[in-house]
């Protein structure tokens, strides 16, 4: 079967605001349809959404299709879904990729459901290859990889025998990469004709806070894990964090547990950080942890367990009780800081 | 007066996973692992069972696994669930999420009368979040996904509260809808002991046709029927009792497929050891304080 080569992003945004991880799937969009031959397409819907549409080209973007109508402002499922998948089935692109956030999450099933085509949630990366499945060769495959089952295995998932290959990214997990030359701007528009099953769902009220936790920003970075055992323990590493100028962490455990609130969950379910120092407190180092903060500049292990995963990736281990490792160090900084 | 019906999953209990129960195709071996009820579902199922004691109705609970997962739907049961399915063929396995919300899909047609459809916002083992929005798409109907809390029911509309990056929003939706739920909404009731004492009996077609084997005075049709009178019947569907193609169900009818799996085998550390000690943290920091990372 011939394809078109075409890679599609999603452009997302909100309260007009378009997603940094939209951006960053621009840059791997553009690195895919370089290895493929082929072009990369922002899909941008929404309302007074030209200078989105002109922010793509700084990202890779050959083409910015725009749906503008004052009634697509906000993101609702039914008529961005309608839209995205008449598109697909149009133009039969050969990947789209969305945010894994919850728009995206939202979105990209009820896409995927409609056109048939295959899936995959929250990869950790996107290659282009061939590959001989099953006796049969497949030219130029989106490989779609992730950790599953509990971090014990990365899979790498294939859709050999469908047109359009889809996928939710993280953000942070693809790298921002702005081209020192934005490429030719081309913008084409597409009007949107509005069904009536597209209101089944309206908006009545909408509620956001800017995001005050920016932990990607963050130079340091103090993490706990579920091994710090209690939330007051927890608080230790609060301590650490506060006294050597760091933002506070977690595993998915730490968040589950109650000890430290999801918008600091670092790993695949959470946010992917690359600080210049991240020190793992009580956090044995599960692949879906590790996903998000391996390439930390340093890291620094601090774990009871000496045989926990999270040494493997360390530059510096120690092996000890956090409860009487963290007021060491602390007290160890303030004397050197004298 | 809202029915519901709610799409319930047994899990493998990812906290007790080892690499060798992967098949060799890449698909899992289920058998293998712990398996447990899917705490968003409990979630879910919660939600309606409130919804039925305020405004009436029923509470319809199904599920599509092998015959084992009729653990989860006795559990339903004991909740307070009215009705249970069981969807279950060899023809499912190895089923992606669109080739599961199809099957779904199908079985919630047959089974119609609904209001609402509950699903938990996405199952421990995968964490897609892609079944409700996929099975809502087949049914042509609206999604509300990642619920928070329900502000209002009147009549054919729903408030949601619902989560959004950054913050929430309340959305108004039409009847018929799914809605995928979050974990904390509610707190899911502990077992009925009277009913658990009621329905710890009931079997799916599965478990009796497995009885008939070990019993040769026994006939399975019945025993359906008495299991049916005494209400004690997991109603179950096979591929027979859908209108379905076959062809888009299971491992055949999954667009993704497991090209390579890999345990996870990590690069050997070279990391540095530092005592636990005042001195060993404090040349550490020292070090950290070199290379303009501290200070």
């Amino acid at each position: 079967m011939e394809f078109k080569n075409e890679v599609w992003v999603f452009i997302e945004q909100r309260g007009g605001k378009p997603a940094d991880v939209s951006f960053e799937l621009l840059c791997k969009g553009n690195k895919l349809a370089e290895t493929m031959g082929g072009i990369l397409k922002a899909i941008v819907i929404g309302s007074g959404t030209d200078e989105i549409a002109k922010q793509t080209f700084k990202y890779g973007a050959d083409e910015a299709v725009v749906i503008d109508n004052p009634s697509l402002k906000d993101f609702r499922t039914i008529p961005y879904a309608r839209i995205l998948q008449n598109l697909v089935k149009e133009n039969i692109p050969r990947i789209v990729l969305f945010g894994a956030s919850i728009i995206g999450r939202d979105l990209a099933p009820r896409v995927a459901s409609h056109t048939k085509s295959g899936l995959t949630a929250d990869c950790t990366d996107l290659q282009i290859s061939d590959v001989k499945y099953l006796n049969e060769n497949h030219s130029k495959l989106l490989l779609q990889i992730r950790p599953a089952f509990g971090g014990n295995i990365i899979a790498t998932i294939i859709t050999p025998d469908v047109p359009t290959q889809m996928a939710t990214v993280r953000e942070g997990v693809m790298e921002l990469c702005p081209l020192d030359k934005p490429k030719k701007e081309k913008i084409t528009k597409i009007e949107y004709k509005p069904e009536p099953i597209d209101d089944l769902v309206q908006i009545i009220k909408q509620h956001r806070e800017e995001n005050k936790v920016n932990l990607k920003a963050a130079p340091i970075i103090v993490a706990g894990g579920y091994g710090l055992g209690t939330k007051e323990n927890f608080r230790m590493v609060e301590e650490l964090a506060h006294t050597i100028g760091a933002e506070v962490a977690g595993s998915r455990a730490a968040v589950d547990a109650g000890f430290v609130t999801p918008d600091r969950q670092v790993g695949q379910t959470g946010v992917t950080v690359r600080p210049k120092l991240y020190i793992a407190i009580g956090i044995s180092g599960a692949i879906q942890h590790r996903a998000g903060m391996q390439d930390s500049s340093k890291i620094i292990a601090i774990n009871s367990d000496p045989e926990a995963p999270i040494f493997d990736i360390a530059h510096y281990g120690v092996v000890g009780d956090a409860t009487s490792v963290i007021p060491q160090f602390i007290e160890a900084y303030k004397h050197k800081l004298k | 007066m809202y029915n519901s019906i709610v799409l319930v999953k047994q899990v493998p209990d990812t906290a007790n996973i080892s690499g060798k129960v992967m098949k060799d195709d890449g698909t899992v071996n289920r058998s293998k692992l712990p398996a447990i009820f899917n705490v968003e579902d409990k979630v879910s199922l919660e939600l309606a069972l409130q919804i039925k004691e305020r405004y009436g109705g029923k509470v319809t609970a199904i599920t599509m696994g092998p015959p084992r997962a009729s653990d989860i739907l006795r559990e339903c049961l004991f909740m307070g669930a009215d009705d249970v399915y069981l969807i279950s063929d060899r023809k499912f396995a190895g089923a992606d999420t669109l080739a599961t919300s199809y099957v779904l899909s199908e079985a919630i047609k047959q089974i119609g009368n609904f209001h609402f459809i509950f699903a938990g916002r996405q199952a421990i083992d995968g964490d897609t979040a892609q079944v409700g929005p996929q099975t809502a798409e087949k049914l042509n109907i609206p999604q509300i996904t990642y619920t928070e809390e329900i502000v209002d029911l009147k009549k054919d509309k729903i408030q949601i509260k619902r989560k959004i990056d950054g913050g929430y929003e309340i959305v108004e939706s039409k009847l018929p809808v799914l809605l995928t739920v979050l974990k904390d909404v509610v707190t899911p009731r502990p077992f009925s002991a009277k009913r658990v004492m009621a329905y710890k009996g009931a079997k799916s077609l599965i478990e009796l046709e497995k009885l008939t084997e070990e019993n040769s005075l026994l006939y399975v049709d019945k025993l359906v029927h008495e299991y049916k009178e005494r209400k004690l019947y997991i109603n179950t569907l096979t591929t027979d009792d859908l209108n379905i193609d076959v062809n888009r169900c299971g491992l055949k009818g999954s667009p993704t497929k497991v090209f390579k799996v890999e345990s996870v085998v990590l690069a050997s550390g070279g990391h540095k050891k530092i005592e636990a000690t005042k001195a060993g943290l404090g040349e550490l920091i020292d070090q950290l304080m070199s290379d303009h990372i501290f200070g």
